[in-house]
């Protein structure tokens, strides 16, 4: 790995992302498989009908992306190649991940493992999974 | 005079309005120098080609660009971990550099910059005279 800029130029920058990085932290439960932070960076969410998975995983070829659905357990694995630095010279700046990285989410019990779809755009990957029928509210016809 | 108060007036309630409105996320980077230039990578995830804007004024180069995701409707966050809508980082370029022929190429949420130096500031190579 190449080191890091030991005098960052913008402190404050620096200041503000510490501050929102502890910020995360706290914000979110502990998990068993640790921070809950890395890359890709995750947001979920969910309709009456499907559960939506964003993975935030810039900068990949598609066809190298790995997901898997098993046992109610969702796994966005992968990885991302470092850039090339050309001979002579220096890296001033490096924050971008490089290597391989595995997120795993839980999905909750109602969600169909047949009905998943998943779909790479502007570096985003969105994994959306429906619910099962019998699991979707219904409004019940009163006699 | 009373123009200039305006404009002064302007910009503090603008400034006060600022933190909240304007927050934004500091993409990570990569930057790399070698001879000829510096080359610099950012991670802009869920950000569109037309949503992307990079702007040289004087010898500051700012990166700013806006989260376009397709949310289905009724959707409610259970989860979050990207929590704001835009992304902003801001540069200050060093005198060697030429602003004018910034080349960006932005492809799967990955912008790559590529920043020359100008001809004056090319490396040459000094000889050393013995004797």
């Amino acid at each position: 790995m190449y080191a890091r800029s030991l005098f960052p130029r913008d402190v404050f920058a620096e200041l503000d992302r510490l501050q929102r990085e502890m910020q995360q932290s706290f914000d979110t439960g502990p998990s068993i498989r640790g921070l809950t932070r890395g890359y890709p960076a995750l947001n979920v969410g969910g309709t009456p009908t499907s559960v939506e998975i964003y993975a935030f995983a810039p900068g990949l070829d598609p066809a190298t992306l790995d997901v898997q659905l098993e046992k109610g357990t969702l796994t966005i694995a992968g990885e991302r190649k470092a850039p090339e630095v050309p001979e002579k010279a220096t890296m001033h700046i490096g924050e971008r991940f490089a290597g391989r990285f595995r997120r795993v989410v839980n999905l909750p019990d109602d969600v169909d493992p047949n009905a998943i779809q998943a779909r790479y755009r502007d570096g985003v990957l969105h994994v959306s999974v429906r619910r099962k029928e019998e699991a979707q509210p219904r409004r019940i016809a009163i006699q | 005079m009373s123009n200039k108060t305006d404009i002064a007036k302007g910009a503090a309630s603008a400034a006060a309005d600022k933190p909240r409105e304007d927050a934004a996320l500091l993409p990570p980077v990569d930057v790399i120098e070698d001879a000829g230039g510096i080359t610099l990578w950012a991670d802009l995830p869920g950000v569109p080609k037309d949503r992307l804007n990079l702007q040289v004024e004087g010898d500051t180069l700012s990166i700013e660009a806006e989260l376009a995701l397709a949310v289905p409707e009724g959707m409610e966050a259970s989860h979050v971990e990207v929590n704001l809508p835009r992304y902003r980082r801001v540069f200050t370029l060093s005198r060697e550099l030429d602003p004018n022929k910034v080349e960006a190429k932005f492809e799967h949420g990955v912008l790559r910059l590529r920043i020359p130096k100008a001809e004056h500031a090319q490396p040459k190579r000094i000889e050393v005279q013995i004797g």
